[in-house]
């Protein structure tokens, strides 16, 4: 193991490798720690949609950004991470929701992104086993996706490996040393890697490695909620293409997997904070009532396996993205309570060009997701959290 | 053996010997990227006919005893069941 780089980074989920594949890029000496396997921790565990529908400016614009460089990272990476734009569609259930829908798409056609209402017609042409009589319109989005998180975790830290990063799996940091307010490296159970600069990406372990570097636990108040998803055997493809989500129904969503054509099927039922992730009777029974709701055929259709993740919560559901001003060389990417993923490219690209040359090109609002503001007792507001 | 002559590992989703040995060559040695990158033991059986056999190839093939490479996760149902009966609602038909 290497004793010395000039930036570690903790945490090989979809942020960390892909923060290590942009600092090696930039032809930064880059190590990455990995206490598992590289996406064991949330990334393995996602519902694998990447959506631009948010109700705010900054993640929106950021995810629009992102959403392009989804587009071309296959070929940039130059292995298959099978991202497809199927798009996200949400459904209405009352007037309310549709008048609140109308709001969000004249915000998202703001910024470019071509999102549109729908009538309960129509959502049945693009999900033709929808159950749409219950629904009084769609807001739909046919340039949000989904992708491989497991190809793209793979394909960021194999080009990042290519490029001269080092990837320590099965790693685990046990201190971060700080002398003077200085960053001076980490402590894992295989050795000490001198750095001057370290980056937390650990997401939902975020705070554990915040205190090792001397900051207080609740400094970046990030909780770990145990969220689940079923999966079903697969069928034949574009029967349930985008995801489709009425928020109304508990945010019970509904995906074909781009892989193999199985139906992810997830709720908003959450256990926690708690680092456990036992699949749960109680989540297996609330998911499938509503799943088989929104698609009655759900029905006929085997469940094949259920799991657990985290969703790594801030009291605001927007992520900590930046430097922490109090620890020269310390730098946070965390707490993105569910979006994690879809956000990946374009913020391990934002931290590289943070650290290296200060700043970005990155539509990336640092002062949105200051890691500051909650001990200031700022919130942003809130971003809607699904697949 | 497959039609082409490949030799079948992972049978719900038709994962070959020749497959599975190339990742490894590739430097892809851990079962729990083997297994996504793959999807051996994702499919209806969970991997009760393949996951032994990729844990022997993967031994073979890195020089590591058998018992230091740890199962994944076994995912719950143990047996595929159709959704309306976890809901209680397939008594209509």
């Amino acid at each position: 193991m290497k004793s010395k780089a000039e930036v570690v980074v903790i945490g090989g989920g979809s942020t960390g490798t892909s923060i290590a594949y942009h600092l090696a890029k930039l032809g930064v000496d880059v190590v990455l720690v990995e206490k598992e396997y590289l996406g064991s921790g949330s990334t393995f565990r996602c519902a694998t949609g990447i959506r631009q529908q948010f109700t705010d400016e900054a993640n929106i614009k950021l995810q629009k950004y992102n959403v392009e460089r989804w587009k071309k990272l296959s070929e940039e990476l130059e292995y298959d991470i099978n991202f497809k734009q199927t798009g996200y569609l949400f459904l209405a259930t009352t007037e309310e929701e549709v008048e609140a829908f109308k709001e969000n798409i004249k915000l998202h056609n703001r910024f470019g992104v071509p999102t549109r209402l729908i009538t309960p017609e129509e959502a049945k042409e693009i999900v033709p086993l929808l159950n749409a009589d219950e629904f009084l319109a769609g807001q739909w989005n046919p340039t949000d996706g989904k992708a491989n998180p497991f190809k793209t975790v793979f394909a960021f830290s194999r080009k990042a490996k290519e490029l001269g990063a080092e990837i320590y799996e099965y790693t685990e940091v046990t201190d971060i040393i700080v002398e003077n307010n200085e960053v001076k490296g980490v402590k894992t159970n295989r050795g000490t890697i001198k750095a001057d600069v370290v980056v937390n990406a650990t997401n939902a372990w975020a705070p554990i490695i915040n205190e090792m570097a001397g900051l207080d636990r609740d400094f970046i108040p990030i909780k770990p909620y145990k969220h689940q998803i079923v999966k079903t055997e697969p069928l034949k493809e574009g029967q349930i293409e985008p995801l489709v989500c009425p928020p109304a129904w508990n945010d019970s969503y509904v995906i074909q997997d781009g892989e193999d054509g199985g139906v992810i099927c997830g709720t908003g039922l959450e256990h926690g904070p708690t680092y456990d992730v036992t699949p749960t009777y109680d989540f297996l029974r609330e998911v499938l009532k509503w799943a088989t709701r929104i698609i009655p055929a759900l029905k006929y259709v085997h469940v094949l396996r259920q799991w657990a993740g985290q969703y790594a919560k801030t009291p605001d559901s927007n992520p900590a993205i930046g430097k922490i001003n109090s620890i020269d060389g310390f730098y946070i990417a965390a707490g993105f309570s569910g979006h994690g993923f879809m956000m990946a490219p374009g913020v391990g690209e934002a931290m590289a060009e943070l650290i290296v040359k200060g700043k970005t090109h990155v539509p990336l609002d640092w002062e949105w997701y200051d890691p500051h503001r909650f001990e200031r007792g700022e919130l942003r507001s809130t971003a809607f959290q699904i697949g | 053996m497959s039609e082409k002559g490949e030799r079948i590992i992972c049978r719900c989703n038709e994962v070959t010997l020749e497959e599975i040995e190339a990742l490894i060559e590739q430097g892809v040695a851990d079962i729990e990227m083997i297994k996504r990158l793959l999807r051996i033991g994702m499919g209806p059986c969970q991997g009760r006919t393949c996951l032994p056999m990729v844990i022997s190839i993967i031994a073979r093939k890195t020089g590591k005893s058998p018992d230091e490479i740890k199962l994944p996760a076994t995912r719950i149902p143990i047996r595929p069941v159709p959704a309306g009966v976890l809901v209680g609602d397939m008594n209509e038909e």
